[in-house]
């Protein structure tokens, strides 16, 4: 299959941000995401949870909630105060409208999708109705003391609970009163006299509100009375996060102490009608507060401080063993934030608000396969790049010759040029670009670094021309008719004639440079290769069915053109295309067919997969030459290490 | 008087307690335990033992409660029966075989004339659940044959089965799995857990499972100390469990309360939990307890909730967790290593108890008297942790003292040595702590030994340890002004050419001290301390050591490691006699001149009685285990036997204790320490079977004045009538509960007779000479009777249609018959 000289780079210090907040759609089983610095992804669940698309975060926009209204809109709000709608198109902010409330602690939509409701720091709880253009406000509920933490729609829609400090309150929507307001316990077996949060409040069907709370509580009221029906305590920090099922027969509740609770309505016996709500399996899934839960009808989803977005799927609701029966934790972004120069054997990490260039070390010493090598030279850390502004980075690419770096945020586009003069590098800002280059989703370079191409968000490919040290714009590719797709993904022949973009919506255009022309190719109607037919026809092996990470790089091997080289978080992989398949009986993962066997033996057991999973988790690989690979890995230890400390819980026998 | 039987090893109290869960009575006023082939029955109040229930062939494995008289018990055995007692009177009513080797017993209410047994199929360790009809019949002896199967590869405990939610469902576990029946759609639904070897799931056996009383939850026990609460179990695909985890080891039991609020666990923490409202932050806990908890019980009541533990101990519990009773038998879960004692004063069975305490056993009421803590530290119950042992302990000639050692022995160098001294206190009735004295000795204690004197001036004690020396130690004034406090000393060290001393022993009048320094036996003239001779035979090291006695006391004997019994003249300073016998024990009669001898051999343990001055020995007998026995003791008995035969009259004065490997205490008897320990306290059931209500206290005093009016009538009329107790009839007539008696129309005449009989009794009182033979005869005749009324309802039976004047010539023929037997008894007495 081929050896290669691997380098094994651990020196990419990503911290992902945690997890605040996380809706998820039911209608297009897609799950929306919110991070701490403001970035939010949309996952697609049907498409084995793939990061789909990515508004960039600011320094200013701290989520504290997010909902998905009418249909397929999607809101958040936060601590400045503003309702932001997402253009889910054109990847972009739609607009941002002041509640004039102070910060916002939480937001909810109407049970029918047409309003929105957003408890603010004031007290106040603040209706807003959607029009389809924009939001409205509407009226003011009845002003609480203290800042609204949570709100819950009554699933008629004719009352909400809201969740205050040390208290409920239950709303009546058409009189916007306070019918009942519930006090919560402060002192729950002489824990603390601190004030009590109610983190996270639901209202059910049956005129049941349930509260979670900072003392660890979780208690059920009945909203009819304004009374404490049952309390379970079920953590000694706070519990900060409720979601219910759509058909309210479980519900999940996450901590403080990292634990996710599952609570279950069972029948008190087999033969009464009678249901009592039982808390049921507590998952440990993350080891920081879990800041948010979501409830789909198969899965438990949860995020918090840890960035660790997990779905656990529950076992008794999925059919068969396949995709969805697996549990996943989703720890890093699918989209590429390395990249890499391979004539100067060059990385250029992004970060959220810079870049790092970095050399690769060198070795002279050989060794057999499996030897770890000495450095001669160590990796040097050529480059800090600071970004001006609040926005985020986007993206960035650095061209194969190593002589330009182009980066975005929401708002600018950099292109810079990169000299060397033996160990100096001296940096230069392409200083005249043309004023409609001003937000770009994807940046690719061609082959022989000739030429940039640029994928903006309002759905057109701008092609330029790099000659030295300026930008020459030669063509923009406009959408096709009135789409405003944003593409996402950029990929161009070695020859620089062609280039492929895709967009969301999964079709693949093809774009001709020398001639300027648009070919379109759509998924069903494309012809593939003789290969891929016969893979379609044989089926791929059962267990690289069953893998759950998706696929997030693929290349081709330059000298030998039957090798593909593809990697997802787990392991990477090498097609070689002239094997015949696996089929269902061989073994998938076959490490090193041992040498002592002979040729024959070795031949025959070959397949076309060659499956390597030393590199985990594994966050970019590409060929640097042909027999030079770079692998660049993330561990998870050492980014738990640059957390801050999770809650102390006392391990028994310690 | 009958003929004697011959004396045979049986076995002897301390018997388990702690072998199955505890049943309560209805009224939570008794508890029933398995013990052995018996059922033991004690009152929760007073925690003696009512009864013991004795009619079981084999091991009893189970006890219930009759669902449908809470007046009766079912109780099961290995010999293949189901029997019903009256448990208040302590009677068997019925006996149904069903032939099958039982291990397990379950009633239900629901089933009114069924069972549920745990039946072994041919293979081992495959066990089914079958139901067993219980067949309605008059005879006391019913087969019940009729079994239908209810879950197949369940575990052999009980505690791995349990019907829920009044006998809707049936759970039992094993392994990895749990399995519900379900009487009702007749299904069964069968629940797995990971058994997977990775270090998360290698420790998920079910050990335990409990159903609550009415909802449809099932509590299961695991290895790993977890508890799972299963719900939903109706469905197979919607099953789920909540995870309750306090406890780190095993969890032995689980019960629920009877209104199932809270839930009951104990373990190997010797903590009893409650987990109030099925939550994990809501919990109770009673520490403490002494020992790992086996079984919980609760009571049908619901006051009183009841623990087993692996001492042979069982509390019974107040529902606010307080310990309100405790049943000890002799503690067995551990080693001897103090071997058999006798308290001088209590005449108790002394040997290793509870860790760290000197257990006191009596073995006349099979219950133990009092732990002695010597240790005095906090146990701390876990796998692998090195604890201090107490090894060796003695009392001296009158009980006033007792000498204990302990060690600790983490390392080969590190070795923790403590002799403790403990003198008995009159005032507190109990042995207090006298003198404490750190490493008495370099090196292992081999042996402890008081100076059997009767002069209780200056006791002397000698202590013989593998560091070469044995030390005396001597009781003096302590430095005390008032001259008031004691302690002791010591006063000399001994040794012989640096060889280990194994052990030291006093001759009867204190006068000499044999020390045996490995093959060597030296005398010590316990005056002077001087060495007077040695012995040395050089048959290997010397194991045991002791002196005769009475007549014998000139006698010096010793067994060696090799297998030779020495005899030596110490007069002669020479070997009487030896004999090639490899002897594993060897005690001395303390009230005559034998000395008993137990020896090893492959296939069992041989006895052998014989005196110091005769080689042959009076008494062998073969067999007397198949186990290694450890430990054996001669007790002196509070009244003494009269054995004719001249091989038994060894047992005469004391009885042989001895212990086997296998911790069971055996002894040499004509009859089962049980069948002799029937109670004293049947006298006292008629008092206690009456509710002390108030109107008791007034009805009762009313009748104790009745009782005294009719005493001071009788004196008055001077009619001597005899005690009813003597009259058989009478007794048969007070002891047979009512519901099983004939009606009361012909007992009325059985009575009248038998009074009638005794006028004639006190005439014969004249005879003295004739009195047994009478009461015989009276026997007898009462039995006639009671076949003649039986007769008599037969003819009732069948000749319903006829007439009461038939009837009353029938009853004139009886009455005239009567008169009759009545003249020819007088002609007989006279």
């Amino acid at each position: 299959m081929g050896e290669f000289k691997v380098h094994r780079v651990r020196f990419f210090n990503y911290i992902p941000s945690g997890i605040r907040c996380v809706a998820y759609n039911n209608q297009s089983n897609r799950l929306a995401v919110s991070r701490t610095d403001g970035t939010v992804e949309i996952y697609n669940l049907s498409a084995n949870y793939f990061q789909e698309k990515f508004f960039p975060g600011h320094e200013s926009r701290s989520t504290e909630a997010l909902c998905w209204a009418e249909g397929q809109r999607l809101f958040s709000a936060g601590l400045n105060g503003e309702i932001i709608e997402y253009d889910l198109q054109a990847l972009n902010i739609k607009y941002a409208v002041d509640a004039f409330g102070g910060p916002i602690w939480s937001m909810t939509a109407s049970p029918s999708g047409s309003q929105l409701l957003v408890g603010c720091e004031d007290g106040s709880v603040k209706l807003f109705q959607i029009t389809p253009e924009k939001i409205e406000f509407e009226r003011n509920f009845d002003r609480q003391k203290s800042r609204i933490l949570s709100l819950s729609w009554h699933p008629s829609g004719t009352h909400i609970a809201a969740g205050s400090i040390d208290y409920i309150s239950v709303f009546d929507v058409k009189s916007g009163s306070a019918i009942h307001k519930m006090m919560v316990d402060r002192q729950y077996m002489g824990v603390s006299k601190r004030k009590c949060i109610v983190w996270g409040v639901a209202f059910l069907s049956d005129g049941t509100v349930i509260s979670v709370d900072s003392a660890g509580k979780v208690q059920f009221w009945d909203s009819a009375t304004g009374t404490l029906a049952k309390s379970h305590l079920i953590a000694n920090a706070d519990v900060q996060s409720i979601a219910v099922a759509e058909q309210e027969d479980s519900f999940v509740v996450g901590t403080a102490e990292g634990t996710v609770f599952h609570f279950q309505l069972v029948p008190v016996a087999s033969s009464s009608t009678e249901k009592q709500w039982v808390r049921t399996k507590p998952f440990q899934h993350h080891t920081h507060d879990v800041r948010t839960v979501a409830h789909s009808p198969t899965a438990l989803i949860s995020g918090g401080t840890d960035t660790h977005l997990v779905i656990r799927p529950l076992m008794e609701k999925v059919e068969v063993k396949n995709y969805d029966a697996a549990l996943r934790k989703i720890t890093f972004p699918h989209r590429r934030l390395i990249s890499c120069s391979k004539k100067r054997q060059l990385l250029l990490f992004q970060f959220a608000h810079h870049l790092e260039l970095w050399r690769l070390g060198s070795t002279v010493a050989t060794g057999k396969n499996g030897d770890t090598l000495p450095l001669s030279k160590n990796a040097e850390h050529l480059l800090h790049l600071k970004t001006k502004g609040p926005e985020n980075i986007i993206c960035s690419c650095i061209s194969p010759c190593g002589s330009w770096i182009a980066c975005s945020t929401a708002s600018r586009f950099f292109l810079y040029r990169l000299t060397y003069q033996h160990d100096n590098l001296s940096l230069k800002r392409v200083s005249k670009m043309p004023a409609f280059l001003r937000s770009a989703v994807q940046i690719l370079f061609s082959e022989d670094s000739a030429k940039l191409f640029v994928a903006s968000n309002q759905g057109s490919l701008h092609v330029g021309q790099l000659l030295e040290g300026r930008f020459r714009h030669l063509h923009t590719f406009q959408p096709q008719s009135g789409t405003v797709e944003a593409m996402c993904l950029l990929a161009v022949s070695p020859d620089g004639d062609w280039l492929a973009a895709s967009g969301t919506s999964a079709g693949v255009h093809v774009y001709s440079v020398k001639h300027l022309k648009v070919f379109e190719y759509s998924i069903p109607g494309k012809q593939y290769t003789e290969w891929s037919r016969t893979v379609q026809k044989q089926g791929f092996h059962h267990l690289w069915l069953q893998r759950d990470t998706p696929i997030t790089h693929i290349s081709f091997h330059p000298k030998r053109p039957m090798h593909i080289l593809l990697h997802d978080a787990y392991m990477f992989c090498i097609i070689d295309k002239s094997l015949p398949l696996p089929n269902d009986k061989t073994l998938l993962y076959n490490p090193l067919p041992p040498k002592s066997e002979s040729d024959v033996v070795r031949r025959r057991t070959a397949h076309a997969f060659k499956i390597s999973k030393i590199y985990k988790p594994l966050l970019f690989m590409d060929l640097l030459d042909e027999g030079t690979l770079v692998a660049v890995e993330r561990p998870l230890d050492d980014i738990i290490a640059q957390l801050p400390p999770p809650i102390k819980k006392k391990k028994f026998g310690t | 008087m009958v003929e004697q039987e011959s004396p045979r090893v049986v076995r002897c109290g301390g018997s388990e307690l702690n072998f199955r869960r505890a049943v309560f009575s209805a009224d939570s006023k008794y508890i029933f335990c398995v013990s052995g082939d018996f059922v033991k029955v004690y009152s929760t109040a007073t925690e003696e033992c009512v009864h013991i229930l004795h009619g079981h062939r084999n091991l009893v494995t189970g006890v219930q409660l009759n669902p449908n008289n809470h007046l009766q018990l079912y109780s099961c055995s290995f010999d293949g029966t189901i029997k019903l007692w009256d448990y208040i009177d302590g009677i068997l009513i019925k006996t149904f075989i069903v032939g099958h080797k039982l291990y397990a017993l379950f009633t239900l209410a629901r089933a009114e004339d069924s069972v549920f047994v745990t039946i072994s199929k041919e293979e081992p360790d495959v066990f089914q659940l079958v139901s067993v009809k219980l067949p309605k019949s008059s005879s006391q002896e019913v087969e019940a044959t009729e079994l239908s199967f209810v879950l197949d590869y369940i575990n052999q405990s009980p505690k791995c089965v349990a019907f829920g939610n009044e006998g809707e469902y049936v759970a039992a576990v094993r392994d990895f799995y749990l399995s519900v029946y379900f009487f009702k759609k007749k299904t069964t639904s069968r629940f797995t857990l990971s058994s997977s070897r990775n270090k998360k799931n290698a420790k998920n056996n079910f050990t335990c499972v409990a159903c609550h009383p009415t909802e449809d939850c099932i509590a299961s026990g695991h290895l790993d100390g977890k508890i799972r609460l299963w719900r939903n179990f109706n469905d197979d695909k919607k099953y789920t469990y909540t995870c309750l985890h306090w406890h780190h080891d095993i969890v032995m039991d689980l019960a629920f309360s009877v209104m199932g609020t809270s839930l009951l666990s104990g373990g190997r923490e010797s903590v009893l939990v409650e987990w109030r409202d099925a939550t994990e932050k809501n919990k109770e806990f009673l520490p403490r307890l002494g020992a790992t908890v086996e079984h919980i019980s609760v009571s049908p009541a619901g006051d009183l909730f009841c623990t087993s533990h692996s001492d042979n101990k069982m509390m019974i519990i107040h529902r606010n967790l307080e310990v309100s009773a405790v049943i000890q038998g002799l503690v067995k879960d551990r080693n001897i290593f103090t071997g058999l004692m006798i308290d001088p004063r209590t005449k108790a069975l002394v040997l290793n108890g509870k860790p760290g305490h000197l257990q006191f056993y009596s073995l006349q009421s099979d219950k133990q008297l009092y732990n002695l803590d010597i240790i005095q530290q906090e146990y701390i119950n876990d796998y692998g942790l090195i604890q201090i042992e107490l090894t060796k302990a003695a009392f001296d000639y009158s009980g006033n003292w007792l000498a204990t050692v302990e060690q600790r022995q983490e390392k080969e160098a590190e070795l923790e040595l403590q002799m403790k001294l403990w003198t008995y206190n009159k005032k507190t009735q109990g042995f207090v702590l006298n003198t404490k004295i750190n490493m008495p000795h370099e090196d292992h204690i081999t042996a402890l030994c008081f100076c059997n004197t009767e002069k209780s001036d200056n006791p002397t004690l000698v202590t013989a340890s593998k560091d070469g020396h044995f030390k005396v130690w001597i009781l003096t004034d302590d430095s005390d002004i008032y001259k008031k406090a004691v302690g002791w000393t010591c006063d000399f060290v001994g040794s012989y050419h640096k060889y280990q001393a194994t052990n030291c022993c006093f001759c009867e009048d204190g006068s000499l001290l044999a020390v045996s320094f490995e093959e060597i036996v030296t005398i010590w003239d316990s005056e002077t301390w001087e060495l007077k001779c040695t012995f040395c035979q050089r048959a290997g090291k010397i194991r045991h050591l002791c002196f005769g006695r009475l007549t014998c006391s000139k006698y010096l004997l010793g067994t060696t490691e090799s297998g030779v019994l020495c005899c030596w003249n110490l007069l002669s300073c020479a070997l009487e006699w030896s004999a090639k016998l490899n002897v594993s024990i060897m005690e001395p009669d303390p009230e005559s001149e034998n000395i008993a001898a137990v020896s090893q051999s492959s296939v069992g343990s041989d006895l052998f009685v014989f005196k110091p001055s005769e080689p042959r020995p009076l008494y062998i007998q073969k067999d007397i285990s198949r186990e290694e026995v450890q430990w054996g003791v001669f007790v002196p008995r509070d009244i003494p036997e009269s054995f004719t035969s001249e091989a038994y009259q060894w047992l005469n004065r004391s009885q042989f204790y001895f212990l086997t490997k296998s911790q069971s205490l055996l002894t040499f008897s004509t009859k089962s320490p049980e069948e002799k320990l029937t109670p004293t306290s049947k006298q006292l059931l008629a008092e206690e079977s009456l509710p002390t209500t108030p109107f008791y206290f007034i009805l009762g005093k009313h009748r104790q004045q009745q009782d005294e009016k009719f005493h001071e009538n009788s004196e008055n009329e001077l009619v001597q009538l005899p005690l009813t107790e003597n009259i058989p009839a009478v007794n048969e007539l007070l002891h047979t509960p009512a519901h099983v008696l004939p009606s009361a129309s012909f007992l009325c005449s059985l009575f009248i007779n038998s009074l009638l009989l005794s006028k004639e009794t006190k005439s014969a009182e004249e005879i003295p000479d004739d009195v047994d033979m009478q009461e015989e005869k009276e026997s007898d005749n009462s039995d006639e009777e009671n076949a003649f009324t039986e007769k008599v309802q037969d003819t009732k039976h069948t000749d319903l249609g006829e007439d009461i004047f038939h009837q009353l010539s029938k009853s004139e023929e009886k009455e005239l018959r009567k008169l009759r037997k009545v003249d020819y008894s007088w002609i007989a007495t006279f």
